[in-house]
């Protein structure tokens, strides 16, 4: 429960007057994303605990340090939840890493990103500046939406010292239904039934079984629960926490592990792979070796990206190759946030 | 390219027209005079020239001219927006993009939809609703308000708490930028690699580039929608009720509340059957499945009866549940009936403020005699006070800006904003100093220079210059200083 803003500003300051390269860490439990860190190491973690929840409000504030776990509990003790339901690996997730990788759970299609529910930010800029953007409130179109551009930009344009986001009611009930089928059945199934005004919250598939998820209000859950074919499933809930945590079978290999986020309803593709499909079809996970060339090409067909999550070569670029107009206002945007590049550097992508 | 270099209007229209028909280049003030102005009327101006293409190589060549000779580009939907964020450049191009209105792909089974610009918010959900799918944002001008307004002023609604605003309904924005290049941000797929530019571009108030195609996210049409009237006799006690549906963990699709002359004057316009005497009233639409709307419709009405509601109803029928809306939907048209003129205001506050500002702004009301009536979206805390003056009586209009920027510096005092949906344009541009200090406006005009190194977008809009914003504070200080020395 510290505020170390004031220690974190001159250590920035420092930095950018050595011109010297700043490797932000939270809670590290996302060291293996992006490109290999380099810069020496400046720990976010002290800078941690909750500045203040209004459960009516639906707004909680922390510091970027804050362990996602500890918020949770927060957020349980009042029935309400972040909605974006993110990955908490084993309490080491923090609230800043989070934003910054922008990374979110099972019900992501249906109740949105961390970059969604994110109100307001407080940022440290290049030049140890500590800005304020956004705000506490729902809406808020004053000045360019800072809070939300950190989401994904993997710390490059700042670190993230104060987030608020918007916190959601925990529904009343939920199910899991289970049913066999293959990956283009269960494409076509998720699709449909999204499009349906029914409570789903969760839609994943692998080894050739579809899960849905409902969730809401107990009248909604069991109604729909009794038009649809397949079985309940017994500890549904812990089933969507490890797909969430990443802690399923299919995570555990130290094989190379791609990310595909494309259109939901996308034909499957290379069937002899080895996939695990969520988000209602929009993230595809493949595990392998794989030429990361050829997987852009076969993602821009579907309609979206691919990114090497983990494992493979951290050297190379492991982002979606930019075009060459973005590529030109990633930098700028970088450099008008970060004039020094002290901020990861490389560690989005090798070019700034 | 030096300023002596620059071509004359006549010169301008008639590059414009090398690939332009002549009609779509209009030079004459006649012609122009319905574009002077958005929404926002008190603010006006005439353009260079106005230009219409119907093309997106044409955008990519009027801006690639513009950029050429450096001349300010101001680009327009519909021209509802309320902040006079699309009002013309005296030295500049007005882009209109009305002539853009295909709906160029709707797909049901991924719900989404490819639109032109100038697609009608409302025409989405209509065309949408062959496949029990809509468009969620709703702006009270969605019958003629268009998508690439709607993303350049991050367009909101009635229905924002539940369905979010325009940012959270968008997967792809195809944008012209001030050197005339395409480029395409967000994809078909949820998460996008790099930074989040289409959330940047997303309510930048064409500050950063011309919106030329928009994918949005379609959702499945609820089956059943109910909403749930309540009076009370304080505005305390029903923003207490609001908070006691949030506590319950209902999420209402819509949340309205109306005080005492918004009340009155929605009720002498719509015949609703509103309860003229109640100091609030509430508007508590849920939706979902039959079985969910049942239930909660039951829970929330017996918690307004809880928190004191004087009067509950229940639409019982959709031309009920439409009555009950229209009252609230026609609640500015109704208050233009009792006053020559309003003025409406934008700002968002925390919800438990309410009460307080509410009493803070009567003081105001008092001390400017001026009258205000109150429409609030109280789920997410954004206020709509209607100033009611009279632009005939001298010095009124004055009187009504000083008092709206005194409502605006109120909101964020007490942890709110000084823009909910509306956006800042030029209306609200020197209370952004109130909501920003120079190190956080300093790193706005630097993302712009990032898109727009020369500043020819939307010239003047959105982010102050530093030196206004001294001069803005200052004064204020000055007033203040003053007022504290005034006998109370």
């Amino acid at each position: 429960m510290n505020d170390i803003s004031a220690q974190l500003i001159e250590q920035v300051k420092q930095a950018a007057n050595d011109n010297t390269a700043l490797q932000i860490i939270g809670g590290g439990s996302k060291d293996f994303m992006g490109r290999t860190p380099t810069g020496t190491p400046i720990s976010i973690k002290a800078h941690s605990g909750i500045i203040s929840y209004e459960p009516v409000e639906l707004v909680l504030t922390a510091r970027a340090g804050t362990p996602l776990s500890q918020i949770k509990e927060a957020l349980s003790e009042h029935q309400q939840m972040m909605a974006f339901e993110p990955p908490l690996f084993d309490g080491n997730a923090t609230l800043g890493g989070t934003l910054a990788c922008h990374l979110s759970g099972a019900a992501r299609a249906w109740s949105g990103s961390i970059r969604d529910h994110v109100l307001g930010i407080r940022l440290i800029n290049g030049k140890g500046e500590h800005l304020r953007f956004g705000g506490q409130v729902m809406k808020n179109v004053a000045g360019y939406d800072v809070s939300r551009m950190q989401a994904g930009a993997m710390g490059t344009l700042g670190i993230i010292s104060e987030v608020s986001l918007k916190i959601m009611p925990k529904p009343a009930a939920s199910l899991t239904v289970a049913q066999d089928m293959d990956a283009a059945q269960a494409i076509e199934t998720m699709n449909r039934l999204s499009g349906q005004a029914v409570p789903l919250t969760g839609a994943c598939w692998l080894n050739n079984t579809l899960y849905l998820r409902l969730a809401g209000a107990k009248s909604a859950v069991e109604t729909t629960a009794r038009e649809w074919q397949g079985s309940a499933l017994d500890h549904g809930d812990a089933f969507w926490e490890a797909l969430g945590d990443q802690r399923l079978d299919f995570f555990a290999s130290d094989a190379p592990l791609w990310r595909f986020s494309v259109k939901s309803s996308a034909a499957h593709v290379m069937p002899n792979e080895n996939w695990l499909i969520d988000w209602g079809g929009a993230q595809r996970w493949l595990k392998g070796d794989f030429n990361k060339a050829e997987l852009e090409a076969i993602a821009e067909n579907m309609g979206g990206q691919v990114s090497l999550y983990r494992g493979g070569n951290r050297d190379s670029e492991v982002f979606h190759t930019q075009p060459e107009a973005l590529k030109l206002i990633h930098q700028r945007l970088k450099h008008a946030f970060d004039p020094n590049a002290i901020f990861n550097p490389g560690r989005l992508y090798s070019w700034m | 390219m030096s300023q002596s270099q620059k071509p004359d209007k006549m010169a301008l229209a008639t590059m414009f027209r090398a690939f332009l028909a002549p009609e779509y280049v209009i030079c004459d003030e006649e012609t122009q005079k319905p574009f002077e102005c958005d929404g926002l009327s008190v603010y006006c101006d005439m353009p260079l020239l106005v230009v219409l293409p119907g093309t997106v190589e044409q955008v990519q060549e009027v801006m690639r001219i513009c950029h050429r000779y450096e001349i300010p580009v101001v680009a327009r939907g519909a021209g509802t927006g309320l902040c006079a964020g699309a009002m013309p450049n005296p030295d500049g191009v007005l882009l209109v993009l009305s002539r853009f209105k295909h709906i160029l792909e709707i797909d049901p089974l991924a719900r989404s939809a490819r639109l032109q610009p100038g697609v009608r918010n409302l025409a989405i959900s209509e065309a949408a609703s062959h496949y029990g799918l809509y468009y969620g944002p709703d702006p009270s001008s969605q019958i003629a308000c268009s998508i690439g307004g709607n993303v350049a002023e991050n367009s909101g609604g009635v229905h924002c708490l539940k369905y979010g605003l325009t940012v959270h309904n968008l997967l792809k924005v195809e944008m012209v930028t001030v050197e005339g290049e395409i480029i395409t941000l967000g994809s078909e797929g949820l998460d996008n690699n790099g930074i989040d530019l289409m959330a940047l571009i997303t309510g930048s108030e064409g500050l950063l580039g011309v919106i030329t195609e928009v994918t949005v996210k379609l959702l499945p049409t609820p089956s059943i929608a109910q909403v749930i009237m309540a009076a009370f006799d304080s505005v305390q006690a029903a923003g207490d009720a609001v908070g006691g549906v949030i506590a319950k963990g209902i999420i209402p699709a819509g949340l309205e509340m109306m005080d005492s002359p918004a009340i009155i004057a929605a009720e002498a316009f719509a015949h609703a059957g509103y309860p003229t005497d109640a100091q609030a009233l509430l508007l508590c639409e849920l939706d979902g499945s039959e079985a969910e709307v049942i239930e909660q419709i039951a829970q929330v009405e017996q918690l307004f009866i809880d928190f004191g509601a004087t009067a509950t109803r229940v639409s019982q029928s959709e031309a009920e549940r439409a009555l009950l809306w229209k009252g609230r939907k026609s609640a500015f048209p109704a208050v233009g009936r009792i006053s020559p003129d309003y003025y409406c205001m934008d700002g968002t506050i925390p919800r438990s403020q309410l009460a307080f500002v509410l009493t803070e702004m009567q003081k105001l009301s008092d001390h400017y005699g001026l009258k205000v009536a109150n429409v609030f979206h109280a789920g997410d805390g954004n206020l709509h006070p209607l100033i009611l003056f009279d632009a005939n009586v001298a010095g009124e209009l004055e009187r009504t800006e000083e008092f709206g920027s005194k409502i605006l510096e109120l909101c964020v005092k007490v942890g709110g904003c000084i823009t909910g949906e509306h956006g800042v344009g030029v209306e609200k541009i020197r209370q952004m100093a109130v909501q920003f200090n120079d190190e956080e406006l300093t790193q706005f005009h630097a993302i712009k220079h990032a898109f727009d190194p020369n500043g020819l977008l939307n010239p003047g809009k959105g982010i102050p210059i530093l030196k206004r914003c001294q001069e803005y504070r200052s004064l204020d200080a000055i007033k203040n200083d003053a007022r504290q020395g005034e006998p109370a």
